[in-house]
């Protein structure tokens, strides 16, 4: 089967340094991947090149065997919270509708049915009763939650988030993460940027580490080691207590609550 | 229901209520209809794109571009040696973009900030284009082409046909933001989020950008050059305080924009010798003032009072 996501030999370089080198990166369709690595490792820049939205030096994105920019339509991209002021005068159903600008054509204004469209994402991420809030009054998780609910009116088959977990609360973490399970039993790929290595096990299947080169990339309980993490951390890696990280396991399944999610 | 003393038609042209014989004076006067209605167009223009301009924090940008317009002024008039509306504003919107690319490409291709080189391409620009009028006193239709209203304005000097060229700019920039709405919309609040759904955010930003010119050099005869980055950022930023929506907020700049520019060019035009950038600014800053102290939610006073709501009520 094609690759859902497939990058080939991506080098990206700010101001003649070289931030990613030489990147190779195949993501199966249907998996939830984790892309880890320490502070400027280059994740957020993997995810913006493969979006063509900083120019590589080299190096193609495919999606589904095709070039990414014929095939936008099934790509969604869930951006970090703080790229974002928060202060635009907006509301939260605004921001949601902006999900399907892409696909409105250049004159078409939102209307009813995107409106409707917009709802039914707030709703999956618990948030409808927020529709009308002006975007500045939201805290953290719920900032998070309404920029997942954009990408969710979008309807991609490709889910790209750049650190969704950061900052938010407990229970928007579970929210999120039971809508990343939801997303993967409906055959959706899902790539997320994670630094919270102790979860990566329990959250997804598949995990890239990376560190201005790729260091490994596969199923958890393969390439999810701690030689793996060694290389891609230096020495700066003192935790998780016992070897033989991501055994299958560890691997939660139950249900997550629903009801502490209107929070 | 009988005896109405205010606002009857009679009352309206009674030529004894002095307010009222301004006002009359205002709708029956064609210089002053001119200078009215060109102020009320280029306060809606700067009013709207100058919304766009604060949201994406380009309000320095703005200052830059209208500083650099001051050389194309007078290039373009040494270059024909007439003060056409038309050949004056062309010269100041191809200034005012050429300060914009130069200052991108500073950006861009040096490790400069763009703070500073924003500041130097405006003194530059700026410089080049006094020591330009300076130079240009000397030509004979110089005093008469009086280009050195548009250092700080003369809506007076307004004249039917400024007001066509006005138009003939402000109406399809206008015309513009209205079709383009959700894309300008989404570029000024996630950029990045525009370009993953494949909206042209280059094209879109440089289209937005040249919008701001054309409304700043509708501005420049009426304002002058110092100051019509005000006309651009105070109006949005005081509309801002009022409202949480885009649209609310665009149709409040406007409103306010027309309404301080047709005061600030009727003081000007009525009192001899006032300028009318200095009068516009006036105006605007009465009314940002206004709106940073009381609007409710936004305001100073009004977050000062909840303060001590908060601390009156313990809990
Ligand atoms: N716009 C930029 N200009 C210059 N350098 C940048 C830019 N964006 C990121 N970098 C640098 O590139 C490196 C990788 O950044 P990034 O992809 O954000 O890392 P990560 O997301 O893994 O923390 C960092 O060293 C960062 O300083
Ligand atoms: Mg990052």
């Amino acid at each position: 089967m094609l690759p859902a996501l497939e990058i080939t030999d991506l080098t990206v370089a700010y101001h003649d340094r070289p931030v990613l080198w030489d990147v190779d990166l195949r993501v199966p369709a249907g998996v939830l991947m984790a892309i880890v690595g320490p502070n400027g490792a280059g994740k957020t820049t993997l995810i913006k090149a493969a979006l063509g939205l900083v120019r590589p030096a080299a190096g193609q994105t495919l999606i589904f065997g095709r070039p990414y920019a014929e095939q936008r339509r099934l790509v969604a991209y869930v951006p970090q919270r703080g790229s974002v002021d928060w202060d635009f005068p907006t509301t939260v159903l605004d921001v949601v509708m902006m999900g399907r600008y892409g696909s409105l054509g250049w004159l078409r204004r939102p209307g009813a049915r995107e409106r409707e469209q917009a709802l039914a994402a707030l709703d999956k991420v618990r948030m409808v009763e927020f529709a009308h809030r002006q975007i500045s009054q939201l805290s953290g998780g719920q900032q998070q939650r309404v920029f997942l609910a954009r990408a969710l009116v979008q309807d991609a088959q490709i889910y790209i988030m750049d650190e969704p977990f950061q900052g938010v609360d407990a229970v928007t973490e579970r929210a999120i993460v039971a809508l990343l399970r939801d997303l993967r039993t409906r055959g959706r790929t899902v790539v997320v940027v994670h630094h919270d290595l102790q979860t990566v096990p329990e959250y997804f299947d598949w995990v890239t580490l990376i560190n201005v080169r790729r260091i490994a990339s596969g199923p958890v309980q393969e390439v999810f080691t701690e030689a793996n993490l060694r290389a891609t951390y230096g020495g700066r890696i003192a935790f998780l207590g016992r070897d033989g990280v991501g055994a299958p396991g560890d691997i939660a399944t139950g249900p997550v609550a629903p009801e502490g999610m209107a929070g | 229901m009988i005896i109405r003393p205010y606002g009857s038609t009679y009352a309206f042209f009674t030529p004894t209520v002095p307010h009222m014989h301004f006002l009359t004076v205002v709708f029956t006067d064609y210089t002053l209809r001119t200078v009215a209605l060109g102020a009320a167009l280029l306060g809606v223009v700067s009013g709207v794109l100058g919304c766009f301009a604060v949201l994406r924090r380009q309000a320095l940008l703005g200052d830059a571009m209208s500083h650099a317009a001051l050389p194309g002024i007078a290039v373009a008039f040494w270059l024909t040696g007439q003060r056409d509306p038309l050949v004056l504003l062309i010269g100041a919107t191809v200034a005012a973009w050429l300060a914009a690319l130069l200052i991108l490409g500073i950006t861009r291709a040096s490790r400069v900030k763009e703070d500073s080189a924003l500041a130097m391409t405006l003194a530059v620009f700026f410089g080049f284009g006094l020591v330009l009028l300076s130079a240009l006193q000397k030509h004979p239709n110089a005093a008469q082409a009086g280009l050195k209203t548009f250092l700080f304005g003369q809506a007076a000097a307004l004249v039917e046909r400024d007001l066509a060229v006005m138009a003939l700019l402000g109406v399809p920039a206008l015309l513009c933001v209205a079709l383009l709405w959700k894309q300008f919309k989404l570029l000024s609040f996630d950029p990045e989020y525009a370009a993953s759904l494949g909206m042209p955010t280059g094209f879109l930003s440089v289209l937005l950008t040249t919008l701001m010119v054309l409304a700043i050099a509708i501005g420049l005869q009426a304002v002058g050059v110092v100051l019509m980055s005000a006309m651009l950022v105070a109006p949005a930023a005081a509309a801002r305080q009022w409202t949480n929506r885009l649209s609310a907020m665009v149709l409040l700049a406007a409103t306010f924009g027309a309404g301080a520019g047709v005061a600030g060019a009727l003081i000007s035009a009525t009192a001899r010798g006032v300028s009318t950038g200095p009068a516009v600014v006036l105006c605007l800053t009465a009314i940002t003032l206004v709106s940073l102290l009381l609007a409710p939610e936004r305001g100073l006073l009004w977050s000062a009072w909840r303060r001590r709501q908060a601390m009156a009520i313990p809990e």
